[in-house]
Protein backbone atom coordinates (compact mmCIF):
# COMPACT_ATOMS: atom_id res chain seq x y z
CA UNK A 1 0.00 0.00 0.00
CA UNK A 2 1.76 3.36 -0.61
CA UNK A 3 -1.09 5.90 -0.73
CA UNK A 4 -4.84 5.38 0.25
CA UNK A 5 -6.63 7.39 -1.93
CA UNK A 6 -10.46 5.56 -2.98
CA UNK A 7 -12.09 2.91 -1.17
CA UNK A 8 -12.65 1.39 -4.10
CA UNK A 9 -8.99 0.07 -4.82
CA UNK A 10 -9.00 -1.61 -1.50
CA UNK A 11 -9.30 -5.21 -1.88
CA UNK A 12 -10.77 -7.20 0.75
CA UNK A 13 -7.50 -8.43 2.92
CA UNK A 14 -6.26 -5.20 2.94
CA UNK A 15 -9.40 -3.63 4.05
CA UNK A 16 -9.06 -6.43 6.95
CA UNK A 17 -5.89 -5.80 7.51
CA UNK A 18 -6.48 -2.19 8.08
CA UNK A 19 -9.30 -2.86 10.15
CA UNK A 20 -7.45 -5.25 12.21
CA UNK A 21 -4.17 -3.14 12.87
CA UNK A 22 -6.62 -0.70 13.66
CA UNK A 23 -7.80 -2.71 16.46
CA UNK A 24 -4.81 -3.04 17.97
CA UNK A 25 -4.09 0.56 17.95
CA UNK A 26 -6.98 1.03 19.32
CA UNK A 27 -6.20 -1.16 22.20
CA UNK A 28 -3.03 0.97 22.70
CA UNK A 29 -5.33 4.23 23.43
CA UNK A 30 -6.40 2.75 26.67
CA UNK A 31 -3.45 3.07 28.28
CA UNK A 32 -1.53 5.00 30.59
CA UNK A 33 1.08 6.37 27.96
CA UNK A 34 -0.78 6.14 24.57
CA UNK A 35 2.31 7.58 22.43
CA UNK A 36 3.94 4.90 20.27
CA UNK A 37 7.51 5.38 18.83
CA UNK A 38 6.32 3.99 15.60
CA UNK A 39 6.68 6.74 13.48
CA UNK A 40 9.57 9.23 15.46
CA UNK A 41 11.14 11.40 12.97
CA UNK A 42 8.50 11.04 10.10
CA UNK A 43 6.65 13.89 9.23
CA UNK A 44 2.88 14.05 8.15
CA UNK A 45 1.78 17.51 6.44
CA UNK A 46 -1.92 17.68 7.15
CA UNK A 47 -3.35 19.73 3.90
CA UNK A 48 -6.21 21.06 4.25
CA UNK A 49 -8.13 23.22 1.34
CA UNK A 50 -11.49 22.76 2.82
CA UNK A 51 -12.68 23.67 6.49
CA UNK A 52 -13.00 20.26 8.59
CA UNK A 53 -12.63 20.05 12.98
CA UNK A 54 -12.98 16.18 13.24
CA UNK A 55 -11.19 15.22 10.42
CA UNK A 56 -8.36 17.10 10.98
CA UNK A 57 -8.42 16.55 14.70
CA UNK A 58 -7.91 13.15 14.34
CA UNK A 59 -5.45 12.70 11.54
CA UNK A 60 -3.05 15.13 14.24
CA UNK A 61 -3.90 13.13 17.00
CA UNK A 62 -3.36 9.91 15.11
CA UNK A 63 -0.03 11.18 13.57
CA UNK A 64 0.97 12.94 17.16
CA UNK A 65 0.31 9.28 19.19
CA UNK A 66 2.57 7.74 16.58
CA UNK A 67 5.15 10.26 17.43
CA UNK A 68 5.20 11.76 13.79
CA UNK A 69 6.13 15.44 13.74
CA UNK A 70 2.86 17.27 12.59
CA UNK A 71 2.52 20.23 10.47
CA UNK A 72 -1.29 21.81 9.90
CA UNK A 73 -1.76 23.97 6.38
CA UNK A 74 -4.91 25.40 5.75
CA UNK A 75 -5.64 27.34 2.45
CA UNK A 76 -6.91 30.03 4.59
CA UNK A 77 -4.56 31.92 5.75
CA UNK A 78 -1.70 30.56 3.40
CA UNK A 79 -0.18 31.36 -0.36
CA UNK A 80 -3.43 29.41 -1.62
CA UNK A 81 -5.14 32.47 -0.75
CA UNK A 82 -2.63 34.57 -2.56
CA UNK A 83 -3.67 32.11 -6.19
CA UNK A 84 -0.65 29.50 -5.48
CA UNK A 85 -1.38 26.53 -7.36
CA UNK A 86 -1.92 22.95 -6.26
CA UNK A 87 1.23 21.79 -7.80
CA UNK A 88 3.17 24.34 -6.52
CA UNK A 89 1.95 23.81 -3.11
CA UNK A 90 2.92 20.25 -3.65
CA UNK A 91 6.27 21.19 -4.47
CA UNK A 92 7.11 23.25 -1.95
CA UNK A 93 5.87 19.62 0.38
CA UNK A 94 8.58 17.81 -1.31
CA UNK A 95 11.02 20.54 -0.75
CA UNK A 96 10.37 20.27 3.06
CA UNK A 97 10.41 16.27 3.14
CA UNK A 98 7.08 15.37 4.15
CA UNK A 99 6.63 11.47 4.81
CA UNK A 100 2.93 11.74 4.35
CA UNK A 101 0.40 14.41 3.03
CA UNK A 102 -3.08 14.19 4.08
CA UNK A 103 -5.19 15.96 1.85
CA UNK A 104 -8.47 17.35 1.60
CA UNK A 105 -9.51 19.17 -1.37
CA UNK A 106 -12.68 20.63 -2.36
CA UNK A 107 -12.49 19.13 -5.77
CA UNK A 108 -12.79 15.51 -6.35
CA UNK A 109 -9.65 13.86 -7.85
CA UNK A 110 -6.88 15.90 -6.30
CA UNK A 111 -5.67 13.45 -4.42
CA UNK A 112 -4.79 11.35 -6.93
CA UNK A 113 -3.29 13.94 -8.94
CA UNK A 114 -1.42 14.65 -5.78
CA UNK A 115 0.20 11.08 -5.67
CA UNK A 116 0.69 10.80 -9.27
CA UNK A 117 1.49 14.07 -10.88
CA UNK A 118 5.30 13.02 -9.81
CA UNK A 119 5.04 16.10 -7.72
CA UNK A 120 6.15 14.82 -4.51
CA UNK A 121 6.89 11.25 -3.32
CA UNK A 122 5.58 11.03 0.09
CA UNK A 123 2.13 8.72 0.73
CA UNK A 124 -1.08 10.70 0.06
CA UNK A 125 -3.48 10.26 2.12
CA UNK A 126 -7.06 10.86 1.10
CA UNK A 127 -8.98 12.96 3.46
CA UNK A 128 -12.04 13.90 1.52
CA UNK A 129 -11.89 15.20 -1.60
CA UNK A 130 -15.05 17.05 -3.39
CA UNK A 131 -18.08 14.61 -3.79
CA UNK A 132 -15.67 11.46 -4.49
CA UNK A 133 -14.01 9.82 -1.79
CA UNK A 134 -13.25 9.66 1.92
CA UNK A 135 -12.07 6.62 2.74
CA UNK A 136 -10.57 6.66 6.10
CA UNK A 137 -14.19 7.66 7.44
CA UNK A 138 -15.55 4.58 5.63
CA UNK A 139 -12.91 2.39 7.44
CA UNK A 140 -13.84 3.77 10.40
CA UNK A 141 -17.58 3.12 9.96
CA UNK A 142 -16.67 -0.33 8.82
CA UNK A 143 -14.55 -0.90 11.84
CA UNK A 144 -17.49 0.77 14.24
CA UNK A 145 -19.79 -1.30 12.40
CA UNK A 146 -17.66 -4.32 12.67
CA UNK A 147 -16.57 -3.81 16.72
CA UNK A 148 -20.43 -3.74 17.13
CA UNK A 149 -22.20 -6.33 14.87
CA UNK A 150 -18.98 -8.37 13.12
CA UNK A 151 -20.28 -11.98 13.04
CA UNK A 152 -23.54 -11.41 14.10
CA UNK A 153 -25.02 -11.88 10.43
CA UNK A 154 -22.85 -15.08 9.85
CA UNK A 155 -20.03 -13.66 8.75
CA UNK A 156 -16.41 -14.61 9.75
CA UNK A 157 -16.17 -14.20 13.21
CA UNK A 158 -12.68 -15.90 14.25
CA UNK A 159 -10.63 -13.67 16.43
CA UNK A 160 -11.15 -11.33 20.20
CA UNK A 161 -13.59 -9.58 21.12
CA UNK A 162 -13.83 -6.46 18.31
CA UNK A 163 -14.59 -9.46 15.30
CA UNK A 164 -10.96 -8.84 14.61
CA UNK A 165 -10.18 -10.63 11.88
CA UNK A 166 -13.89 -10.91 10.40
CA UNK A 167 -15.36 -9.12 7.27
CA UNK A 168 -19.53 -8.18 7.04
CA UNK A 169 -20.30 -10.62 5.24
CA UNK A 170 -24.20 -10.92 5.34
CA UNK A 171 -24.92 -7.58 7.20
CA UNK A 172 -27.19 -4.45 6.19
CA UNK A 173 -26.75 -1.15 5.83
CA UNK A 174 -29.06 1.59 5.50
CA UNK A 175 -27.27 4.81 4.42
CA UNK A 176 -30.18 7.38 4.38
CA UNK A 177 -30.03 11.04 3.21
CA UNK A 178 -27.74 13.43 0.82
CA UNK A 179 -26.11 10.46 -1.19
CA UNK A 180 -25.82 13.30 -4.11
CA UNK A 181 -23.26 15.53 -1.94
CA UNK A 182 -21.69 12.59 0.32
CA UNK A 183 -18.20 11.39 -0.23
CA UNK A 184 -18.83 9.21 2.69
CA UNK A 185 -21.88 7.78 0.82
CA UNK A 186 -19.48 6.69 -1.93
CA UNK A 187 -16.48 5.39 0.20
CA UNK A 188 -18.96 3.59 1.96
CA UNK A 189 -20.76 1.74 -0.63
CA UNK A 190 -17.21 0.27 -2.05
CA UNK A 191 -16.01 -0.48 1.15
CA UNK A 192 -19.05 -2.43 2.77
CA UNK A 193 -19.33 -4.15 -0.53
CA UNK A 194 -15.65 -5.73 -0.41
CA UNK A 195 -16.32 -6.55 2.93
CA UNK A 196 -19.76 -8.50 2.06
CA UNK A 197 -22.35 -6.09 3.82
CA UNK A 198 -25.30 -5.60 1.41
CA UNK A 199 -26.61 -1.71 1.48
CA UNK A 200 -29.64 0.41 0.57
CA UNK A 201 -29.55 3.84 -0.20
CA UNK A 202 -32.40 5.92 0.63
CA UNK A 203 -32.91 9.79 -0.43
CA UNK A 204 -35.42 11.62 -1.99
CA UNK A 205 -34.84 11.05 -5.89
CA UNK A 206 -33.14 14.97 -6.26
CA UNK A 207 -30.21 13.79 -4.00
CA UNK A 208 -29.26 10.60 -5.56
CA UNK A 209 -27.13 10.53 -7.98
CA UNK A 210 -27.37 10.18 -12.15
CA UNK A 211 -25.99 6.63 -12.61
CA UNK A 212 -26.55 5.34 -8.69
CA UNK A 213 -27.99 2.09 -10.70
CA UNK A 214 -24.33 1.15 -11.56
CA UNK A 215 -23.38 1.11 -8.05
CA UNK A 216 -22.90 -2.23 -6.14
CA UNK A 217 -26.16 -1.20 -3.92
CA UNK A 218 -29.47 -0.91 -4.06
CA UNK A 219 -31.93 2.24 -3.71
CA UNK A 220 -34.92 3.09 -1.99
CA UNK A 221 -37.12 6.39 -1.97
CA UNK A 222 -38.95 5.46 1.02
CA UNK A 223 -37.23 5.26 4.54
CA UNK A 224 -39.99 3.81 6.63
CA UNK A 225 -40.74 1.13 4.44
CA UNK A 226 -36.71 0.15 4.02
CA UNK A 227 -36.78 0.10 7.66
CA UNK A 228 -39.57 -1.82 8.60
CA UNK A 229 -39.24 -5.10 5.85
CA UNK A 230 -35.40 -5.04 5.05
CA UNK A 231 -34.46 -4.86 8.68
CA UNK A 232 -31.22 -2.86 8.43
CA UNK A 233 -28.30 -4.01 11.08
CA UNK A 234 -26.80 -0.46 11.07
CA UNK A 235 -28.29 2.11 10.15
CA UNK A 236 -26.07 6.01 8.47
CA UNK A 237 -27.74 8.97 8.60
CA UNK A 238 -25.70 11.36 6.25
CA UNK A 239 -25.61 15.32 6.93
CA UNK A 240 -27.56 17.21 4.66
CA UNK A 241 -24.97 19.84 3.04
CA UNK A 242 -26.36 22.81 2.24
CA UNK A 243 -23.08 24.62 1.92
CA UNK A 244 -23.32 22.61 -1.17
CA UNK A 245 -26.74 23.09 -1.84
CA UNK A 246 -26.96 25.99 -4.41
CA UNK A 247 -29.94 28.20 -3.55
CA UNK A 248 -30.56 27.03 -0.69
CA UNK A 249 -32.07 23.52 0.78
CA UNK A 250 -35.30 24.07 -1.45
CA UNK A 251 -33.40 23.09 -4.39
CA UNK A 252 -33.83 19.66 -3.53
CA UNK A 253 -36.18 19.02 -1.27
CA UNK A 254 -39.80 21.89 -0.90
CA UNK A 255 -39.01 22.20 2.96
CA UNK A 256 -36.32 21.37 6.01
CA UNK A 257 -39.41 20.07 7.64
CA UNK A 258 -41.05 18.09 4.95
CA UNK A 259 -37.10 16.38 4.66
CA UNK A 260 -37.21 15.21 8.32
CA UNK A 261 -40.96 13.72 8.06
CA UNK A 262 -39.56 11.56 5.19
CA UNK A 263 -35.81 10.97 5.45
CA UNK A 264 -35.28 12.12 9.53
CA UNK A 265 -34.22 9.21 12.17
CA UNK A 266 -36.90 9.81 14.70
CA UNK A 267 -37.79 7.63 18.06
CA UNK A 268 -40.50 6.59 16.24
CA UNK A 269 -38.32 5.31 13.36
CA UNK A 270 -35.87 4.17 16.02
CA UNK A 271 -38.50 1.57 17.76
CA UNK A 272 -39.16 0.32 14.24
CA UNK A 273 -35.00 -1.05 13.72
CA UNK A 274 -34.06 -4.80 14.93
CA UNK A 275 -32.98 -4.59 18.97
CA UNK A 276 -29.19 -5.21 17.88
CA UNK A 277 -28.70 -2.80 15.25
CA UNK A 278 -27.08 1.06 15.49
CA UNK A 279 -27.34 4.46 14.69
CA UNK A 280 -24.20 6.20 12.87
CA UNK A 281 -23.96 9.53 11.80
CA UNK A 282 -20.31 11.12 10.07
CA UNK A 283 -21.01 13.97 12.04
CA UNK A 284 -21.12 16.99 12.05
CA UNK A 285 -24.49 16.44 12.63
CA UNK A 286 -28.14 18.87 11.67
CA UNK A 287 -29.76 18.08 14.89
CA UNK A 288 -33.99 17.88 13.84
CA UNK A 289 -33.19 17.98 10.21
CA UNK A 290 -31.79 14.20 9.32
CA UNK A 291 -31.85 13.01 13.06
CA UNK A 292 -33.67 13.70 15.66
CA UNK A 293 -32.29 14.63 19.17
CA UNK A 294 -33.50 11.23 20.63
CA UNK A 295 -32.23 9.32 18.27
CA UNK A 296 -28.53 10.60 18.25
CA UNK A 297 -28.86 10.46 22.06
CA UNK A 298 -30.19 7.06 22.36
CA UNK A 299 -28.13 4.22 23.42
CA UNK A 300 -28.16 2.61 20.01
CA UNK A 301 -26.25 5.59 18.65
CA UNK A 302 -22.45 5.13 17.86
CA UNK A 303 -21.66 8.35 16.86
CA UNK A 304 -19.23 9.52 19.51
CA UNK A 305 -17.89 6.05 19.17
CA UNK A 306 -16.96 6.87 15.74
CA UNK A 307 -15.13 9.59 16.27
CA UNK A 308 -12.88 7.70 18.50
CA UNK A 309 -12.29 4.83 16.21
CA UNK A 310 -11.23 7.46 13.82
CA UNK A 311 -8.10 8.26 15.72
CA UNK A 312 -7.05 4.56 15.87
CA UNK A 313 -8.18 3.87 12.18
CA UNK A 314 -5.97 6.58 10.95
CA UNK A 315 -3.35 5.32 13.08
CA UNK A 316 -3.62 2.21 11.28
CA UNK A 317 -3.43 3.83 7.73
CA UNK A 318 -0.69 6.15 8.91
CA UNK A 319 1.30 2.99 10.00
CA UNK A 320 0.54 0.92 7.23
CA UNK A 321 1.34 3.41 4.71
CA UNK A 322 4.89 4.75 6.35
CA UNK A 323 6.52 1.55 8.20
CA UNK A 324 8.08 -0.84 5.84
CA UNK A 325 10.32 -0.12 3.11
CA UNK A 326 9.67 2.39 0.51
CA UNK A 327 9.00 0.10 -2.02
CA UNK A 328 5.24 -0.47 -2.01
CA UNK A 329 2.88 -1.05 -4.66
CA UNK A 330 0.68 1.75 -5.56
CA UNK A 331 -2.99 1.13 -4.71
CA UNK B 1 16.96 -36.87 16.19
CA UNK B 2 17.55 -37.30 12.82
CA UNK B 3 20.21 -35.29 10.30
CA UNK B 4 17.14 -33.87 7.74
CA UNK B 5 19.93 -33.03 4.64
CA UNK B 6 21.90 -35.79 3.38
CA UNK B 7 20.04 -38.94 4.01
CA UNK B 8 18.69 -39.79 0.58
CA UNK B 9 15.80 -42.18 0.44
CA UNK B 10 14.87 -41.89 4.29
CA UNK B 11 11.84 -39.46 4.38
CA UNK B 12 12.24 -36.96 6.94
CA UNK B 13 9.37 -36.30 9.10
CA UNK B 14 6.83 -34.06 7.06
CA UNK B 15 6.53 -31.22 9.51
CA UNK B 16 10.24 -30.86 10.16
CA UNK B 17 11.79 -28.22 7.27
CA UNK B 18 15.44 -29.20 6.10
CA UNK B 19 18.13 -28.67 8.39
CA UNK B 20 19.77 -30.28 11.55
CA UNK B 21 17.82 -30.82 14.47
CA UNK B 22 19.19 -29.81 17.46
CA UNK B 23 16.75 -30.08 20.20
CA UNK B 24 13.95 -32.76 20.12
CA UNK B 25 10.92 -32.68 22.07
CA UNK B 26 12.14 -34.27 25.12
CA UNK B 27 14.88 -31.68 25.15
CA UNK B 28 12.75 -28.86 24.74
CA UNK B 29 10.74 -29.96 27.41
CA UNK B 30 13.46 -30.72 30.15
CA UNK B 31 14.43 -27.31 28.96
CA UNK B 32 11.67 -25.40 29.72
CA UNK B 33 11.25 -27.38 33.07
CA UNK B 34 14.65 -26.40 34.22
CA UNK B 35 13.95 -22.63 32.69
CA UNK B 36 10.47 -22.88 35.17
CA UNK B 37 12.56 -23.79 37.85
CA UNK B 38 15.19 -21.33 37.76
CA UNK B 39 12.94 -18.77 37.14
CA UNK B 40 11.22 -19.56 40.81
CA UNK B 41 14.22 -20.12 43.03
CA UNK B 42 15.77 -16.36 40.91
CA UNK B 43 12.42 -14.76 42.36
CA UNK B 44 12.27 -16.72 45.92
CA UNK B 45 9.05 -17.98 44.66
CA UNK B 46 6.32 -17.42 41.86
CA UNK B 47 4.07 -14.65 43.73
CA UNK B 48 4.91 -11.65 41.74
CA UNK B 49 5.97 -13.34 38.37
CA UNK B 50 4.26 -12.32 35.83
CA UNK B 51 5.34 -14.06 32.14
CA UNK B 52 4.85 -12.07 28.58
CA UNK B 53 5.62 -13.88 25.70
CA UNK B 54 6.71 -12.72 22.65
CA UNK B 55 4.71 -13.25 19.09
CA UNK B 56 4.62 -16.06 18.12
CA UNK B 57 7.02 -18.68 19.59
CA UNK B 58 7.48 -16.82 22.59
CA UNK B 59 3.83 -16.92 23.68
CA UNK B 60 3.71 -20.42 22.81
CA UNK B 61 6.81 -21.11 25.06
CA UNK B 62 5.29 -18.92 27.78
CA UNK B 63 1.99 -20.68 27.80
CA UNK B 64 3.93 -23.79 28.51
CA UNK B 65 6.43 -22.14 31.43
CA UNK B 66 3.13 -20.97 32.97
CA UNK B 67 1.66 -24.27 33.05
CA UNK B 68 5.03 -25.59 34.87
CA UNK B 69 5.37 -22.97 37.03
CA UNK B 70 1.82 -23.30 38.42
CA UNK B 71 2.80 -27.22 39.07
CA UNK B 72 5.98 -25.94 41.14
CA UNK B 73 4.30 -22.82 43.11
CA UNK B 74 0.43 -22.78 43.10
CA UNK B 75 0.80 -18.83 44.21
CA UNK B 76 1.03 -18.87 40.03
CA UNK B 77 -1.98 -18.77 38.25
CA UNK B 78 -1.26 -19.46 34.47
CA UNK B 79 -4.57 -17.51 33.73
CA UNK B 80 -4.14 -14.80 35.83
CA UNK B 81 -0.36 -14.19 35.44
CA UNK B 82 0.20 -14.10 31.79
CA UNK B 83 0.21 -12.17 29.04
CA UNK B 84 1.67 -11.45 25.08
CA UNK B 85 3.74 -8.29 24.59
CA UNK B 86 3.94 -7.36 21.02
CA UNK B 87 6.96 -5.22 20.31
CA UNK B 88 6.53 -4.60 16.22
CA UNK B 89 5.30 -0.90 16.62
CA UNK B 90 8.41 -0.65 19.02
CA UNK B 91 11.23 -1.87 16.73
CA UNK B 92 14.29 -0.15 15.47
CA UNK B 93 14.19 -1.86 11.54
CA UNK B 94 10.41 -0.60 10.34
CA UNK B 95 11.72 1.28 7.48
CA UNK B 96 13.87 -1.28 6.32
CA UNK B 97 11.71 -4.42 5.92
CA UNK B 98 8.28 -4.69 4.42
CA UNK B 99 5.26 -3.80 6.61
CA UNK B 100 5.16 -6.10 9.82
CA UNK B 101 1.14 -6.26 10.72
CA UNK B 102 0.83 -5.22 14.21
CA UNK B 103 -0.14 -8.08 16.79
CA UNK B 104 -1.74 -8.49 19.84
CA UNK B 105 -0.78 -6.91 23.30
CA UNK B 106 -2.51 -8.71 26.25
CA UNK B 107 -1.62 -8.12 29.76
CA UNK B 108 -2.58 -9.60 32.93
CA UNK B 109 -5.36 -7.32 34.52
CA UNK B 110 -3.44 -6.36 37.46
CA UNK B 111 -0.90 -4.84 34.94
CA UNK B 112 2.97 -4.93 35.81
CA UNK B 113 3.61 -2.18 38.01
CA UNK B 114 5.83 -3.71 40.84
CA UNK B 115 5.80 -7.46 39.13
CA UNK B 116 9.02 -9.38 38.33
CA UNK B 117 8.35 -9.86 34.39
CA UNK B 118 9.86 -12.75 32.64
CA UNK B 119 10.04 -11.80 29.01
CA UNK B 120 10.04 -15.11 26.98
CA UNK B 121 11.14 -15.52 23.44
CA UNK B 122 12.15 -18.30 21.33
CA UNK B 123 15.14 -17.98 19.59
CA UNK B 124 17.61 -14.83 21.63
CA UNK B 125 19.92 -13.43 18.37
CA UNK B 126 20.61 -9.33 17.76
CA UNK B 127 19.00 -8.46 21.14
CA UNK B 128 17.03 -5.97 19.13
CA UNK B 129 13.24 -7.64 19.96
CA UNK B 130 14.74 -7.19 23.28
CA UNK B 131 15.38 -4.03 23.61
CA UNK B 132 11.84 -3.33 21.62
CA UNK B 133 10.31 -4.74 24.27
CA UNK B 134 11.93 -3.36 27.07
CA UNK B 135 10.27 -0.11 25.61
CA UNK B 136 7.00 -1.27 25.50
CA UNK B 137 7.28 -2.21 28.53
CA UNK B 138 8.34 0.74 30.21
CA UNK B 139 5.29 2.35 28.71
CA UNK B 140 3.29 -0.20 30.18
CA UNK B 141 4.43 0.00 33.76
CA UNK B 142 7.16 0.08 35.99
CA UNK B 143 8.04 -3.38 37.26
CA UNK B 144 9.94 -4.71 39.55
CA UNK B 145 12.48 -6.37 37.64
CA UNK B 146 12.42 -7.25 33.72
CA UNK B 147 14.43 -10.68 33.29
CA UNK B 148 14.36 -12.80 30.32
CA UNK B 149 13.85 -16.55 29.33
CA UNK B 150 15.10 -17.76 25.55
CA UNK B 151 14.87 -21.20 24.44
CA UNK B 152 17.96 -20.77 22.28
CA UNK B 153 20.65 -18.32 22.72
CA UNK B 154 22.46 -18.61 18.99
CA UNK B 155 25.09 -15.89 19.97
CA UNK B 156 25.61 -12.49 18.07
CA UNK B 157 24.51 -9.73 19.96
CA UNK B 158 24.42 -6.42 18.91
CA UNK B 159 23.08 -5.16 21.84
CA UNK B 160 24.29 -5.18 25.54
CA UNK B 161 21.45 -7.47 26.47
CA UNK B 162 22.29 -10.90 28.31
CA UNK B 163 19.19 -13.49 29.06
CA UNK B 164 18.86 -14.57 32.49
CA UNK B 165 17.41 -17.84 31.96
CA UNK B 166 18.62 -19.87 28.56
CA UNK B 167 17.51 -23.70 27.23
CA UNK B 168 20.42 -23.95 24.95
CA UNK B 169 23.79 -22.14 24.16
CA UNK B 170 23.95 -22.73 20.21
CA UNK B 171 26.54 -21.84 18.80
CA UNK B 172 25.87 -20.82 14.90
CA UNK B 173 26.96 -19.12 12.08
CA UNK B 174 26.14 -15.76 11.02
CA UNK B 175 24.51 -17.09 7.83
CA UNK B 176 23.08 -19.91 9.17
CA UNK B 177 19.49 -20.13 10.36
CA UNK B 178 17.58 -21.00 13.59
CA UNK B 179 14.07 -22.21 14.07
CA UNK B 180 12.14 -23.45 16.88
CA UNK B 181 8.90 -25.69 15.86
CA UNK B 182 6.45 -26.03 18.32
CA UNK B 183 3.54 -28.50 18.55
CA UNK B 184 0.99 -26.09 19.11
CA UNK B 185 1.90 -23.63 16.00
CA UNK B 186 3.68 -26.08 13.68
CA UNK B 187 2.92 -29.80 15.08
CA UNK B 188 6.10 -30.84 16.34
CA UNK B 189 8.69 -29.85 18.91
CA UNK B 190 12.31 -29.28 17.82
CA UNK B 191 15.05 -26.64 17.14
CA UNK B 192 16.40 -26.70 14.14
CA UNK B 193 19.43 -25.30 12.01
CA UNK B 194 19.60 -24.75 8.64
CA UNK B 195 21.93 -22.79 5.95
CA UNK B 196 24.88 -24.79 7.78
CA UNK B 197 27.85 -24.61 4.60
CA UNK B 198 29.06 -28.44 4.39
CA UNK B 199 32.03 -28.97 6.32
CA UNK B 200 31.96 -25.82 8.26
CA UNK B 201 32.76 -27.92 11.02
CA UNK B 202 30.81 -26.15 13.11
CA UNK B 203 29.72 -28.54 15.64
CA UNK B 204 26.17 -30.73 15.27
CA UNK B 205 24.00 -31.38 18.02
CA UNK B 206 24.91 -32.23 20.97
CA UNK B 207 26.73 -28.86 21.78
CA UNK B 208 29.14 -28.28 25.08
CA UNK B 209 27.38 -26.20 26.79
CA UNK B 210 28.61 -22.32 26.50
CA UNK B 211 28.29 -20.39 30.25
CA UNK B 212 25.29 -18.05 29.60
CA UNK B 213 26.62 -14.60 28.24
CA UNK B 214 29.85 -16.09 26.74
CA UNK B 215 31.12 -14.26 23.81
CA UNK B 216 29.87 -16.08 20.24
CA UNK B 217 32.19 -16.42 17.74
CA UNK B 218 30.55 -15.50 14.75
CA UNK B 219 27.45 -13.49 13.84
CA UNK B 220 24.29 -14.56 12.09
CA UNK B 221 20.38 -13.78 11.40
CA UNK B 222 17.31 -15.97 13.03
Amino acid sequence: MRHLLSTADLAKDEAIELLDTAAQMAATQSREIKKLPTLRGRTVVNLFFEDSTRTRISFETAAKRLSADVINFSAKGSSVSKGESLKDTALTLHAMGADAVVVRHWASGAPYQLAHAGWLDAAVLNAGDGTHMHPTQALLDAYTIRRHLGGHGGGLRRGGDDGVGADLAGLRVAIVGDVLHSRVARANVRLLRTLGAEVTLVAPPTLLPVGVEAWPCRTSYDLDATLADWQPDAVMMLRVQRERMSGGAGAFFPSPLEYTRYFGLDARRLAVLPAHSIVMHPGPMNRGLEISAEAADSDRAVIVEQVANGVAVRMAALYLLLSGSTEGTTL
Amino acid sequence: MSAGTGMPGTPDQPTVPEGTVVLGASDVARALTRIAHEIVERAKGAEDVVLLGIPTRGVTLAARLAQRLASIDPAFDPERDLGELDVTMYRDDLRRQPTRAVGVTRLPAAGIEGKTVVLVDDVLFSGRTIRAALDAIGDLGRPQAVRLACLVDRGHRELPIRPDFVGKNLPTAQTERVRVLLAEVDGTDAVVISGREPGAGAPVAPVAPVAPGAPAVEGGER
